[in-house]
């Protein structure tokens, strides 16, 4: 499973790349009022294909650096802790996953999407002391399944060529 | 191309899916319409409504900004809030047990109980 070479220029541009689809995702009004807020997914297009072709480590700094500047300019301090918690408890799922090798990117992502919401929920249940929010997983594994599944053939699509071209 | 990678995957997806359909079997099971309507902020109790009495107050979180919550026909709301996402308005109606609409820029959270 060979990786492409990273730079500095293509990283920042991937950076950007999922700065941009989240602050698309902000826009996009919430379809299913369910649970409002539910998202879908988008930067982590751009996360999982890095992580099948430059490896965890990039994968992490994209992640890091998108959680910051979103929550710097869209969000708050909570907007953080909230959106940390999803994006690196989703990303060691997805690594791990990964290393077992059991799973195609497609199942990979899927683990991802449902513990992305698992991590939110986590914070959300321990920051406003109500196990009761926990009900939301109900709902979110099923989004984050499917989201999961878009999200892995798109980076499983994007991957592929790639690494074809040797970017 | 259906490799045992694939069958994994389906098997991860089916058993998630299973996994919430189950869950939400047994709430809809376990649970019934509430009575009470519960406002927590930062994970304190503040008030407690009955929801059978048609009811509209508005509730001042820490940092003074305003959430209008309304009891209606057995069901409770948010139909005003001053956070910046406004994803706690935009929820449907609750009046099940357990249920809650949260409203994470005020630390608020609205629940259902029983007594």
């Amino acid at each position: 499973m060979g990786k492409a070479k990273a730079s500095v220029a293509k990283i920042g541009i991937l950076t950007a790349l999922a700065l941009v689809l989240s602050y698309v995702e902000i826009l996009i009004p919430p379809i299913i009022t369910i649970v409002p807020g539910i998202k879908m997914g988008l930067p982590n297009i751009v996360i999982v294909t890095v992580l099948y072709c430059f490896g965890v480590k990039f994968a992490f700094l994209i992640s890091i650096v998108r959680v910051i500047l979103v929550s710097l300019l869209f969000g708050n301090t909570i907007t953080f802790f909230y959106s940390a918690a999803g994006a690196f408890l989703s990303l060691l799922v997805m690594y791990l996953l990964k290393r077992l090798d059991k799973f195609s990117c497609v199942g990979v992502s899927v683990a991802g999407g449902v513990t992305h919401n698992l991590g939110q929920i986590i914070v959300a249940v321990l920051l406003l002391k109500t196990i009761e929010i926990g009900y939301y997983m109900i709902i979110l594994s099923i989004t984050g399944t499917i989201a999961g599944v878009l999200v892995g053939l798109a980076s499983a699509y994007l991957a592929k060529r790639i690494k074809k071209i040797d970017l | 191309m259906i490799n045992s990678k694939n069958k994994n995957d389906i098997i991860l997806v089916v058993t998630v899916i299973l996994l919430a359909l189950i869950a939400l079997i047994f709430f809809w099971f376990f649970t019934d319409e509430g009575s009470y309507v519960v406002i927590s902020i930062d994970g304190a109790e503040v008030s407690r409504y009955p929801l059978n009495e048609n009811f509209k107050t508005d509730i001042v979180s820490q940092d003074g900004k305003v959430n209008t919550l309304v009891i209606d026909s057995g069901k409770a709301y948010i139909s005003y809030a001053e956070c910046p996402d406004k994803i706690c308005v935009a929820h449907r109606k609750i009046s099940r047990e357990g249920e809650t609409i949260v409203c994470l820029p005020h630390k608020l959270v609205i629940g259902i109980d029983d007594k």
